[in-house]
């Protein structure tokens, strides 16, 4: 793999991982477009995951009165998306514009300061000597075995007795950095930063911190970005912990959705139109950030 | 990516002093700095770890050994009378039940599933980005939407699966009363969510076999089905692992799909799709408020989830190394012939 790290450093690992795709093709012969029913195949898994999406615009879209009298569900949007939504903005169950703000304040402090934390950590372990260090991140990758439930009791007693039941920081203070998020940036750092730049920079008299702040940290930006998207979805989506410390006056967005179902005639045309509101931020963000997503996925599988 | 030279050695540790200039201690502040910082850069970590991750699980410990009420707080030490009042319970027994059964009915064509689309990705596909994409669209749909959604679908009385099912003349299935039926629908959600994400962990696994394999195979007469078998599986079997083991650990803590998969959240009128985490969340916080036994029922998840994982683990080695311990070492070979023939080229 002589060439491709040159490519790496002149145009980026894109497109040095595109050269070596090229490469690989030529020697294997593998130019052949595949055959159409492949592309069917794989058609019917992406509608698969589009239609219950579809489906809840659907519902969300339909007149509750129409839609409980039709015996078989309708295919097309109907005009009542608009009256939906304004139905869940002024629920009477939460707040919906505070359950958005909570979603949001949860999903970009917790997001900002994984990033920010696990980098410094993942700097630490991937560039720094010190005593320990093969040990402490041996027992940082066996920490992402042991499932969340195991420790909810404890944690709420002791949100209980901090009083942070009910508020956010019950939430993002267990969640600000994470044994994935430092796995992610070692392995990201150990190949993406040269030690070259660090001695020079120490040569020029940076402290360590500042070698961080403006050797690492610039140069984790693609790892970091993908930490963050993958932290925001995981967040936005969260639903156990908070179902546990928060309550309906105080609720995240999936725990305001849950509220509109638990009314005693389950209205399908609101709980679908809330549905698809809270999915729509992260439709969006994935229709903008998908790609790195994706290649975040592929990134983090060949070496996890 | 800018470097700059700092014009003065600075510190994040102490004010470095400016006047007069002392050589020696800023000396030997930077080689604090040295020592300490890595320590200090990873400390967030592990304090935080050790606050809300270790601690609790020792404390889970100590609370399922004793009396403790939602309310309340703190009574007796009772020994292990919580975990014998958890065995007694049948909504216990049903959950693990379900749990396993879920987990089955999911896990096992999940993995399936995702291995196939891995394989039909791994072409020269025009607009790769575009089925990448599309294949992953589900993981951002949050659990409680799914749940939301499928508990829709799979109505018993008007849902969209049983309206398909009328018009093929099958009659409607009872997806909330029946117990399997129940399980079927709650492995669909999971399946939904995290099917295309696992293929493209597939995906880039396969993406790492070298091409020149499938070209050997290919001369050597095998068909597309065969290389896949004798190729590809091979090939990947880390990452099957892999995904085996965190599906594991993943479909065993299954709660937001069938919290939501009717009003109630209680897991079904008879229990059918209560699950272990759901069974956990009703006895610390909703209906007993009982958080030692919640407490007991945290720590048997815990070695549940171990003893599966483990014996997941155990399963899929011997399968791999059974089928491949040979083939593994040539590929191993293979692959460096192959790096050494790009080298040449």
């Amino acid at each position: 793999m002589n060439s491709i790290p040159a490519i790496e450093q002149i145009a980026g690992r894109g497109a040095a991982r595109a050269a070596a795709r090229r490469t690989n093709r030529r020697v294997g012969g593998y130019d052949r477009r595949p055959h159409w029913v492949s592309y069917v195949l794989l058609g019917i898994v992406v509608l698969i995951g589009i239609l219950p999406i579809y489906y809840t615009l659907v519902i969300g879209s339909s007149d509750p009165v129409a839609i409980a009298q039709k015996a078989l569900p309708q295919v097309f949007p109907d005009a009542s998306l608009f009256d939906n939504f304004k139905r869940v903005i002024d629920a009477d169950a939460f707040s919906f514009w505070k359950a958005v703000w909570n979603s949001v304040v949860i999903a970009v402090v917790v997001s900002a300061s994984t990033v920010l934390f696990s980098t410094l950590a993942g700097f630490a372990f991937a560039k720094l000597r010190f005593p320990g260090r093969r040990g402490l991140l041996v027992f940082v990758i066996a920490t992402m075995a042991i499932p969340t439930q195991l420790g909810v009791v404890p944690l709420y007693i002791i949100m209980t007795k901090l009083g942070w039941i009910g508020h956010l920081q019950a939430i993002i203070v267990p969640a600000l950095v994470g044994a994935f998020g430092v796995f992610w940036m070692t392995q990201y750092l150990e190949e993406a930063l040269p030690y070259e730049l660090i001695e020079a920079a120490r040569v020029d008299g940076a402290s360590m911190f500042r070698t961080f702040w403006s050797i690492a940290l610039p140069a984790a930006r693609p790892a970091a970005a993908m930490l963050a998207l993958f932290t925001f979805v995981a967040q936005w989506v969260n639903f156990f912990w908070p179902s546990i410390v928060l309550n309906s006056q105080n609720p995240t967005l999936p725990l305001a959705i849950r509220l509109l179902q638990q009314n005693y005639f389950v209205d399908y045309s609101l709980i679908m139109a809330g549905v698809f509101l809270m999915t729509l931020p992260l439709l969006v963000l994935f229709a903008f950030a998908g790609r790195q997503l994706v290649a975040g996925i592929m990134a983090g599988a060949v070496k996890g | 990516m800018s470097v700059q030279s700092p014009v003065e050695p600075e510190s994040d540790l102490a004010p470095a002093p400016r006047q007069p200039r002392r050589v020696g201690f800023s000396q030997t502040l930077s080689r604090w700095d040295v020592k300490v910082s890595p320590y200090l850069y990873i400390s967030p970590f592990f304090i935080l770890f050790f606050i809300t991750g270790l601690f609790p699980i020792l404390y889970t410990g100590y609370v399922s050994v004793h009396k403790w009420q939602l309310l309340q707080g703190q009574g007796d030490f009772v020994g292990f009378d919580n975990y014998t009042q958890v065995f007694q319970q049948k909504d216990f027994w049903l959950s693990l039940r379900n749990t396993l059964s879920i987990f089955v009915i999911s896990a096992v064509p999940q993995v399936i599933a995702a291995i196939l689309i891995a394989a039909f990705l791994d072409q020269n596909l025009r607009a790769k980005t575009f089925w990448r994409m599309g294949v992953l669209l589900p993981y951002v749909v949050a659990p409680v939407a799914v749940g939301l959604i499928f508990g829709r679908l799979f109505a018993d009385q008007s849902g969209l699966i049983n309206s398909w099912l009328g018009v093929f003349g099958i009659d409607p299935v009872g997806w909330h009363v029946d117990p399997l039926a129940s399980h079927i629908a709650i492995a669909t959600m999971v399946n939904f969510r995290w099917t295309g994400y696992n293929a493209l962990i597939f995906l880039a696994a396969m993406q790492a076999v070298p091409r020149e394999l499938y070209e050997a195979a290919i001369i050597d007469g095998a068909g597309r089905v065969r290389s896949f078998f004798s190729v590809t599986i091979p090939q990947i079997r880390a990452t099957v692992v892999f995904v085996v083991i965190t599906s594991t650990i993943g479909g065993l803590q299954i709660f937001d799909e069938p919290r939501v998969f009717d009003s109630a959240g209680a897991g079904g009128a008879s229990r059918q799709w209560l699950t272990t985490t759901l069974y956990l969340y009703n006895t610390g916080w909703s209906g007993q408020y009982n958080l030692g036994r919640a407490a007991a029922v945290a720590w048997l998840l815990f070695l549940l989830i171990l003893a599966i994982g483990l014996v997941n683990f155990a399963l899929t080695q011997r399968i791999a190394s059974g089928s491949s311990s040979g083939p593994g070492k040539k590929a191993k070979k293979q692959s460096r012939r192959y790096d050494a023939n790009r080298k040449s080229a």
